[in-house]
């Protein structure tokens, strides 16, 4: 691996760790779309930016343009409370409105190496580590990689201080309220944090695909844990494990980076979809077919009971009318009796009709009470 | 005016034109239902899902033309819901996490895609990139031709379902309670949308595309309570649009069709929440103010009537504030308390308003005159 | 002469929430021409169970007979339904006319539109329900009250056999609710069925004639006089029992 490729590869690291932190909140506040709002309009913010001060990168430049962020999520809101249109359709008509501003912009007035349209949707990771940082003469690295290492450093050390007042605005904004932390503000805090993360990506991966940057990583992280600490954690790991496979597999195919970590998190979603040992399709289908003949083991045992006053033999306790009764198969009717007999919660009467044992009896009663 | 009927008898011209109007009129008619199902950024989803269809479909088939690309983009749109459905209603993940995971991972594995494509030596790419921004003037007879028939087919069905379409949007659980197939029709509801969708990548592309389906509907239910005329508006609306954005477009050739297409769109909207009929944001301020309109004088002096009726001989008068406050709502009393002075009614010390004695008799008359 | 099978008839019906029980094997007969109440508490099942009959909602076992006949597709259609109120969207942009319309929807094939005898029925189910007045006011003017006159009416012109009702009287007024209960007993004297949640104590035993009470398992079920008692009460509400409800015996109605 060239020095090059080494540093592209620490590049796509880092920005995806940036990403992961506000990405790790928004999905958290249910915000994935608002975040997918905020990645397109950065651009419009980006070009205006560009005109008022021309250098790329440059912090004040980054920030300007990050504003539009902000006024990306009061232009929804300010829709959203006319009333007149609900949330999604509110996100819908906002942001690709001033992201075709932006675009629009950008092919009517920078004329920009920076600024065409191949850069918008997929930015460049390859590309931007040949701007370089150039200090007295002296090269520093890639400019990209030292931009997101800034973001990813203020990113996080702001959710660390802000680690209380972002859970509690989270998960219980009325009690946030109460405590003296205003819901309000931690809102928007979250949304510039999404903003400049996302200016600071735009170069690197562009503005579209910085939403995965942001959503993929959490999303995944989130069928696998469900402690908060390790949430996090785990999402800038995923993250950061996903720019090493996308960029071997860009090498590979001579493809975009961005596209390709992008390609890597999907597969890794779908992976942990299907596998997760708690959340996944696979346990779940697991649990739901276990819990589904312990239910009817307990529904059984129920059934029996609540016809118990009946006498010993008749229609509703007779083993052939299960099938009738409970709608169940012929062989699944079996395999529950048996399990029950088994576990000693019932006896036959003789052959065909079934009674609860003492201990069965004390188990419905228990279902039953609660 | 010359360049302008040049501009119509223009050949090429006319298919674009043609064409974006008619997408326009497909996905606003559509787009009303994924508007009030509230499943406005499924559009999003299903638009920037379409990238790697597209460009799979033109690595498979090694053409360009743009039914081929329609079902490779189609394929990746329905995938792309379904896995939304998957994990919406199977893992704890919420609904917008399993949308933005969907835009995002095939939006990307679309752009990986596409820069392959530009380092094969032999494809010629051409234009697959313009699926990104949408460039109407590549639009030739045949893809016209392609366009007219899918829409068409979107529109029959549109028809024929409308009373299915209508209940099971209104109310899905009463629907499947009458015997409708609900999950069918909502599949159906959902393929409808990729097609349509589907249909303006080429003009408008995959990012804005959403808009065309949503912001049509936003606007035509700013003017009417009926979902027939709602549907009729928002088809009106997309196709002047859609004609708008190719019409100006084909004067510059840097300039994208979506982006214009999309802002034409805005300003329609932003029309119609200001002055849409009855819900409009003009006519409720304009309600409002009126509703703080001037209280007529006979208002007023029944009021202070009341006032004084209700506190007699514990104070002098009352202060204006409280007599608005007797009127109701916010209503201007000032003008009407000076008219009722003039005509030796009622007056003021210190800020506090009484009725004279005449006032007093003539509000006692009216107050017994009213209740008959 | 055979004996007239039972409007509905749910046998061991159990629904469950994962492994969380919401009904637990309830046995329920509502006889034909009879209106029934469902009573309990909050969680206890009463719109489960309404849904699971509709086949809204996937039962983990037990069956349901409609008039004798498995509930089924076609079945279903002898089935008038009035979902809660707030089950939908009231913005939606469509008339009373046309909502109350909704109830002939499933009549004829994919080209029937609504034809004038449709016109005709729904115009009376308005008269019924005091709302001809409205018909074509936008759904989104409509009070609670009104809204819920709406679906009353819908469900009028689906021209059912059986009704259920998932608690019709909630958000309206006193007035309201008096015309909407005669609605109920006149669809009684058309020797139509009604069973219907509802959650006032105090009036069910004056509204209906039979009851049936419900926490996740059926505690009783059978005509008010035999069924609201103290005792079944007490079981179905725990200890929260409200002292204020009426056993029928004290009940003039």
């Amino acid at each position: 691996m060239s020095s090059l490729e080494f540093e592209i590869l620490v590049t796509a690291m880092t920005v995806s760790a940036a990403c992961a932190v506000p990405g790790a909140y928004l999905v958290l506040r249910q915000m994935s779309m608002v975040a997918d709002a905020i990645s397109h309009t950065v651009l419009l913010g980006i070009v205006l930016a560009f005109l008022v001060v021309p250098l790329y990168g440059h912090p004040l430049m980054v920030f300007g343009a990050s504003v539009m962020g902000v006024v990306t999520v009061l232009g929804i809101d300010l829709l959203k409370r006319t009333g007149l249109v609900r949330e999604d359709a509110a996100i819908g008509i906002t942001f690709p409105a001033l992201f075709s501003l932006g675009v629009l912009l950008i092919s009517l007035l920078a004329r920009d190496a920076h600024l065409d349209e191949h850069m918008v949707f997929q930015g460049d990771l390859v590309y931007s580590v040949f701007q370089r940082l150039e200090l007295a003469d002296r090269g520093y690295g890639p400019m990209t990689l030292w931009k997101m290492a800034g973001i990813f450093l203020l990113n996080g050390a702001l959710a660390l201080r802000f680690h209380r007042e972002l859970k509690i605005a989270t998960f219980d904004p009325v009690l946030a309220a109460t405590l003296g932390i205003s819901p309000s503000l931690v809102h928007f805090g979250l949304v510039l944090m999404t903003s400049v993360t996302a200016v600071g990506a735009f170069d690197s991966v562009g503005s579209i695909l910085v939403i995965g940057f942001m959503v993929v990583p959490p999303v995944t992280a989130r069928l696998l844990t469900d402690s908060l600490a390790r949430y996090l954690g785990l999402s800038i790991l995923l993250g950061c494990a996903s720019s090493l496979g996308g960029f071997w597999i860009a090498r590979t195919v001579n493809g975009s980076v961005g596209g390709s970590i992008s390609l890597v998190m999907g597969a890794m979603f779908v992976a942990v979809l299907l596998a997760s040992p708690r959340r996944g399709l696979v346990a779940d289908w697991r649990r739901r077919r276990r819990q589904r003949v312990e239910f009817a083991v307990r529904m059984l045992v129920i059934h029996l009971f609540q016809h118990r006053t009946l006498g010993p033999r008749t229609e509703e306790n007779h083993a052939g009318h299960l099938e009738v009764h409970l709608g169940w198969s012929a062989e699944f009717s079996r395999r529950i009796t048996e399990l029950a007999e088994v576990r000693g919660l019932i006896s036959r009467v003789d052959t065909h009709w079934l009674g609860l044992t003492s201990v069965g009896e004390r188990q419905a009663e228990q279902a039953l009470a609660g | 005016m010359e360049a302008f009927l040049q501009f119509f008898n223009d050949y090429t011209l006319r298919n674009v034109l043609l064409g974006t109007a008619w997408i326009g009129v497909v996905s606003g008619s559509l787009g009303t239902f994924a508007f009030l199902r509230r499943q406005s950024l499924l559009g999003d989803v299903i638009s920037h899902a379409t990238l790697p269809g597209v460009v799979l479909a033109f690595l498979v088939w090694q053409r360009r033309e743009i039914g081929v690309l329609m079902i490779g983009a189609a394929g990746t749109g329905l995938l792309a819901t379904a896995l939304i459905q998957v994990v919406d209603t199977r893992t704890n993940i919420k609904r917008d996490g399993a949308m933005g995971v969907a835009l995002a991972v095939f939006f990307g594995i679309g752009v990986l895609l596409l820069s392959m494509i530009q380092n094969l030596p032999t494809a010629s790419q051409a234009g697959l990139d313009k699926f990104i921004f949408g460039q109407a003037a590549a639009l030739v007879q045949s893809d016209v031709t392609v366009l007219l028939a899918a829409g068409g087919v979107v529109l029959a069905a549109l028809l024929l379902l409308w009373r299915e379409l209508k209940i099971v949007t209104f109310d899905p659980d009463f629907a499947r309670a009458a015997g409708f197939r609900v999950t069918v029709l909502e599949g159906g509801v959902v393929t409808l949308i990729v097609v349509a969708t589907v249909m303006g990548l080429q003009t408008v592309g995959v990012i804005l595309m959403s808009a065309m389906l949503i912001a049509p509907a936003a606007a035509a239910r700013q003017w009417t309570d009926r979902l027939s005329i709602m549907v009729l508006v928002a088809a009106l609306v997309g196709g002047t649009s859609g004609a708008a954005g190719a019409v100006v477009s084909a004067f510059g050739p840097q300039i994208p069709t979506g982006p214009v297409v999309v802002l034409v769109l805005t300003a329609l909207v932003l029309v119609s929440l200001f002055l849409g009929r009855k819900r409009g944001l003009v006519w409720r301020w304009h309600r409002q103010r009126r509703s703080r309109k001037l209280a007529d004088p006979d208002t007023v002096l029944g009021a202070l009537g009341a006032l004084e009726a209700a506190h007699a001989g514990t104070v002098r008068g009352h202060p204006k504030a409280v007599v608005r406050m007797a009127v109701g709502q916010s209503a201007q009393v000032g003008q009407a308390l000076a008219a009722l002075r003039q005509a030796g009614l009622a007056d003021e010390h210190d800020g506090d308003w009484s009725l004279t004695e005449r006032g007093r008799s003539e509000a006692g008359r009216r107050a017994r005159d009213q209740g008959g | 002469m055979q004996t007239m099978p039972p409007a509905l008839e749910v046998n061991d019906l159990t629904v469950a929430y994962r492994d969380k029980p919401v009904l637990w094997d309830v046995d329920l007969q509502v006889p034909t021409g009879v209106l029934m109440a469902v009573v309990g508490p909050n969680g206890a099942g009463k719109t489960t169970l309404i849904k699971s009959v509709m086949g809204l909602m996937q039962a983990a076992a037990g069956s349901v007979q409609v008039f004798g006949e498995p509930a089924g597709r076609q079945q279903v259609r002898r089935i008038g339904y009035v979902p809660q109120r707030t089950s939908v969207d009231w913005d939606f942009p469509t008339s009373v006319r046309d909502v109350v319309a909704m109830g002939r929807y499933n009549r004829g094939g994919l080209w029937r539109r609504t034809d004038r005898r449709d016109a005709e029925r729904v115009a009376r189910a308005l008269a019924t329900v005091d709302m001809e007045d409205l018909a074509d006011r936008q759904i989104n003017e409509l009070s609670g009250g009104q809204q819920q006159r709406v679906f009353l009416a819908r469900a009028l012109v689906q021209d059912a056999d059986l009704y259920l009702m998932d608690e019709p009287f909630q958000g309206v007024d006193a007035v309201t609710e008096q015309s909407m209960v005669s609605v109920l007993r006149r669809l009684q004297e058309q020797g139509r069925t009604v069973l219907a949640v509802h959650h006032d104590l105090r009036t069910a035993p004056v509204y209906f004639d039979w009851v049936a009470l419900l926490n996740v398992r059926l505690i009783a079920s059978g005509p008010m006089a035999a069924a609201f008692s103290e005792c079944n009460l007490q079981e179905t509400f725990g200890g929260l029992a409200p002292a204020w409800a009426n056993p029928p015996a004290t009940t003039a109605a």
